[in-house]
């Protein structure tokens, strides 16, 4: 249930609000209590209003949306989710300036920092809108609705001939009088908040903002150059850091010589930082860090020290034996995750069998910037800048490490110069907070790229297996998958060796297809690296896997791929899904959504048009994540040297409601370039505990001359709830890539990255 | 003792001559538009002008810098936006932004030397230049737009 309140006289946000300021906000926790704080917001960048979101004494009180009417008619909205490119900071104060009826360039956004009570604050998962729509919308027309009363009641006339026409004043059109906003703010203030049933949110076609393409909110600042991203906090009297990680995880540090260290310009001292006790979770991997007067010094510093590591249990891990590990694993029964019908009776009754094995390894997230965090540690409190999309995260495991209060540790949150996921897991600001602790000083930790590198939350290498048995016109009627995978849970107990449910229902549990027997497994896997999400996370191995063995079957069918896959869906159907309930009933899993997607992205893509061949070819892919339906068709030329340019890419997407088309498609532009990067070079290998790859000359992204030339997206028109847009674009990429390269060569691609196989 | 100009205004550097231009400018002034991607002149995210042309300054020493003008992100909009800047706005083409000074940067060294640059061009030059969002059809495209814009 959606509440909202008036704090107008609770001194909420005081500083960030004149006085005769309307302030709201609204929550979707039933427990609403009084509350009452005092705050001020610091403005520590010309580009970032950083908000420093007040202490709230009542400890039951979860406000979720904050919205204020200065007298000037500024609408002030906190962003209490986090910018890493996503878009939030321009999506969640639309949805309330539509149902506003503000002018859009009147609104002001105020970062939010870390606090429990907004909730959960992990901007993953691609929740941000779809967790938040409701709750903006109300919050929005609430106030609109406050407005209108104040202002009826200052002129004296109905309620109901007062219309918030044209945006940000309330007008009564038989008289012909206007009012502003910011003149009816300090009355409107004083109304009681209007009844659920008197507020009225907007039909669609009424929208202003939500479904129309907008720039970004902070676009003019970062293009400047003024945005704040956690790179550039800068202190009085900051100390600079970089830490020398045990290059096998669990490994300790037997022995150090500093002083070629300390003979380095600008490097003050060497700071031990101990080692973590298992289960890993987001404490520091320990180390040595070398303290210095800046960035450079620090670097050169740590380079320099001569460290004697014990490496301990994890030295054994060589990732070219453990994938043999992972995939004799697959070819073995596992767990049962999700079954339909009896698929071992119709195996059993022998007939045309097609199994395949598919393999994708680890993947370092690599987000432009490294992780970086700046704290400042004084006797009763903590102030710690992050690029986080975890601030209480950050605020529970810095409090944890220094023995403190969640309370006292504040978490202002920077821009992130990218996240994919690696920015949920607040290690390297425990690191800045347990040095600051240690130097007295404000500290800023830098990582450098190889550091980010090699000591990633890393994506987790899979092995897949797949059996069908097909009948005479090459359908399956019994379809068996089952894959193999370090858990992400391993991050958080030792002994974790199955995929969590979350896991296994990105992309496992169910397929969309319409296979009568049918079941998905899963096998043991025993991590030896941090284990973490990466943007889209199982989907990515687990689509491919699926996606590929789908074209497969079309090939041993004798049939076009596309004609084929549709043949697979059906005429598409609610599915059974392994999804919350309350997910169910909002979110159904409808494979008509799903076909609809794919026929647009054939329509578009030109698909069936010219003939595959001699090193020209097209591949499709199609995929539900984060409940938004995708298809990608790729098209690819291969010259005679392997080499795969990608001249197009065609993406169909329904995400129901989509509040900014243009900030969505480019979710999905960079989603294609982003599924290009692991399909053709993501490859991250350990040989005896220690990552091989240190930097982008052999952890190669997709740069502009190898990424794909045009990424065509289009946004199915939809009034269903919305969904989903930061990921949902990554997982068909790579299948779609590796079945376009079948199209064009006749090379079946059955493990990432194309490296792997000749191909460049 | 080296001395050299950033952004129109004299400075003097008497630190370690092996410090790149790079942590100079961010550490030392103040000046954290021009971002740390690699150190390894690998992804472009540093990218400045070096008397007009596109370098990166996490591998140029300052004992290079001699006598040099510099020109970072901060520079190129003392007037207002900058056309590139502009186009890139106009476009909508960051998503989290923070490589898009080095791209920008990048853009103006074309465009000095190539104001009509082709699409075969637009990818050489830029090829230096990572963006892990993915943004590089809106840079081709804010390219062209800008080179429209300054002909």
């Amino acid at each position: 249930m959606i509440t909202v309140e008036n704090v107008t006289r609770r001194s909420f946000l005081q500083g960030a609000f004149s006085a005769g300021a309307l302030v709201l906000c609204a929550t979707k926790s039933p427990f609403l209590t009084k509350a009452a704080a005092s705050g001020t917001i610091t403005n520590v960048s010309p580009g970032m209003m950083m908000g420093s979101v007040p202490t709230i004494d009542a400890t039951t009180f979860h406000p979720g949306v904050f919205l204020g009417i200065q007298p000037d008619g500024t609408v002030l909205i906190v962003a209490h989710r986090t910018e890493m490119g996503n878009g939030v900071r321009t999506s969640l104060p639309r949805i309330i300036a539509d149902e506003l009826d503000a002018d859009w360039s009147r609104v002001k956004v105020i970062q939010g920092d870390g606090d429990e009570r907004y909730g959960s604050q992990d901007t993953d998962g691609s929740h941000s809108v779809r967790e938040f729509f409701d709750t903006l919308r109300e919050a929005g027309a609430t106030a609109r609705l406050m407005l209108i009363r104040a202002a009826a009641q200052q002129w004296g006339v109905p309620e109901a001939q007062c219309v918030a026409d044209p945006p940000h004043v309330v007008s009564h059109k038989p008289t012909n009088r206007t009012i502003g906003y910011g003149e009816l703010a300090a009355m409107a203030a004083k109304q009681p908040v209007p009844k659920k049933e008197d507020v009225k949110l907007k039909q669609p076609s009424e929208w202003r903002y939500i479904g129309k393409p907008a720039p970004g909110y902070d676009v003019t600042d970062v293009c400047a150059g003024k945005s704040l991203y956690g790179m550039d906090v800068r202190l009085d009297g900051m100390l600079y850091a970089a830490i020398a990680h045990p290059p096998v995880l669990g490994g300790k540090v037997k022995s150090v010589d500093d002083s070629s260290a300390l003979q380095v310009k600008g490097v003050k001292k060497t700071i031990p930082i101990d080692p973590f006790t298992p289960p890993h979770q987001f404490q520091p991997l320990g180390g040595v860090a070398v303290i210095a007067d800046n960035t450079w010094s620090a670097f050169k510093g740590r380079d320099k020290l001569k460290i004697d590591w014990d490496n301990g249990g994890n030295a054994s891990y060589t990732s070219a034996d453990y994938k043999k590990e992972l995939q004799e694993t697959a070819r073995q029964p596992g767990k049962a995750v999700h079954t339909n019908g009896d698929p071992d009776a119709e195996f059993a009754k022998g007939g045309k069998i097609i199994e395949a094995e598919y393999y994708a390894p680890h993947l370092a997230h690599a987000s432009m910037e490294p992780p970086v965090a700046t704290a400042d540690v004084q006797a009763d409190k903590v102030t710690v800048w992050s690029p986080t999309q975890n601030p209480v995260g950050v605020k529970e495991e810095i409090a944890k490490a220094l023995g403190m209060k969640k309370e006292q540790v504040t978490c202002h949150v920077t821009f992130l110069g990218g996240g994919f996921g690696r920015k949920s897991k607040p290690d390297y600001a425990v690191e800045a907070a347990v040095l600051s602790k240690k130097t007295g000083k404000p500290v800023k930790v830098v990582w450098s790229r190889e550091e980010d590198i090699k000591f990633d939350y890393f994506h987790s290498v899979a092995a897949m297996y797949i059996k069908a048995a097909v009948d005479e016109n090459g359908m399956p009627k019994a379809w068996l998958q089952r894959s193999v995978f370090p858990p992400i849970s391993s991050t958080f107990d030792k002994d974790a060796v199955y995929g969590s449910d979350g896991e296994m229902s990105l992309g496992w549990n169910v397929i969309p297809f319409d296979v009568p027997n049918f079941r998905s497994e899963n096998g043991k896997a025993q991590y030896h690296v941090r284990i973490g999400w990466l943007r889209s996370v199982a989907n990515i191995y687990h689509a491919f896997a699926v996606q590929t063995f789908a074209n497969e079957l079309a090939y041993a069918a004798g049939r076009d791929p596309y004609d084929y896959l549709l043949a697979l869906i059906g005429p598409g159907k609610t599915i059974e899904a392994d999804q919350p309930k309350e997910v169910n009933g909002k979110y159904p899993y409808d494979t008509v959504r799903l076909r609809r997607v794919a026929e647009m992205a054939a329509d578009k893509a030109g698909w069936g048009k010219k003939k595959p061949g001699n090193g020209w070819g097209m591949g499709i892919a199609v995929h539900r994540s984060f409940l938004t339906y995708v298809a990608s068709v790729v098209e690819v030329e291969v010259d005679g040297g392997g080499t795969v340019r990608i001249p197009r890419v065609t993406t169909v997407l329904d995400a129901g409601i989509v509040v900014n088309p243009d900030m969505v498609r480019n979710q999905f532009q960079g989603a294609a370039v982003f599924g290009t990067s692991l399909t053709r070079t993501g490859e991250i290998t350990a040989t005896k505990g220690v990552i091989d790859q240190s930097n982008f000359h052999d952890y190669q992204v997709a740069r502009m001359n190898d990424a794909p030339v045009h990424v065509d997206v289009h946004i199915v028109e939809s009034t269903a709830p919305p969904a989903g847009v930061g990921e949902p674009g990554v997982p068909p990429m790579a299948p779609a890539i590796c079945n376009a390269i079948y199209a064009a060569t006749g090379k079946r691609v059955r493990e990432l990255p194309l490296t792997r196989n000749g191909f460049a | 003792m080296v001395h050299l100009k950033i952004n129109g205004s004299a400075q003097t550097f008497d630190g370690d001559p092996d410090m790149p231009l790079l942590w100079y400018l961010r550490d030392i002034l103040g000046l954290t538009g021009t971002k740390y991607g690699c150190g390894m002149a690998l992804c472009g995210s540093c990218t400045v002008l070096e008397n007009g042309k596109a370098i990166r300054s996490c591998t140029k020493p300052m004992s290079a810098l001699e006598g040099h003008e510099i020109t970072t992100i901060e520079g190129i909009s003392t007037h207002g936006p900058h056309t590139v800047q502009k186009a890139w706005a106009e476009a909508n083409v960051p998503q989290c932004g923070y490589c898009q000074p080095g791209q920008i940067m990048q853009t103006v060294s074309l465009l000095s030397s190539k104001p009509h640059p082709s699409d075969q061009d637009i990818d050489d030059e830029m090829a230096g230049n990572i963006c892990r969002c993915g943004t590089y059809q809106r840079i081709r495209a804010a390219i062209h737009a800008a080179a429209k814009e300054t002909a």
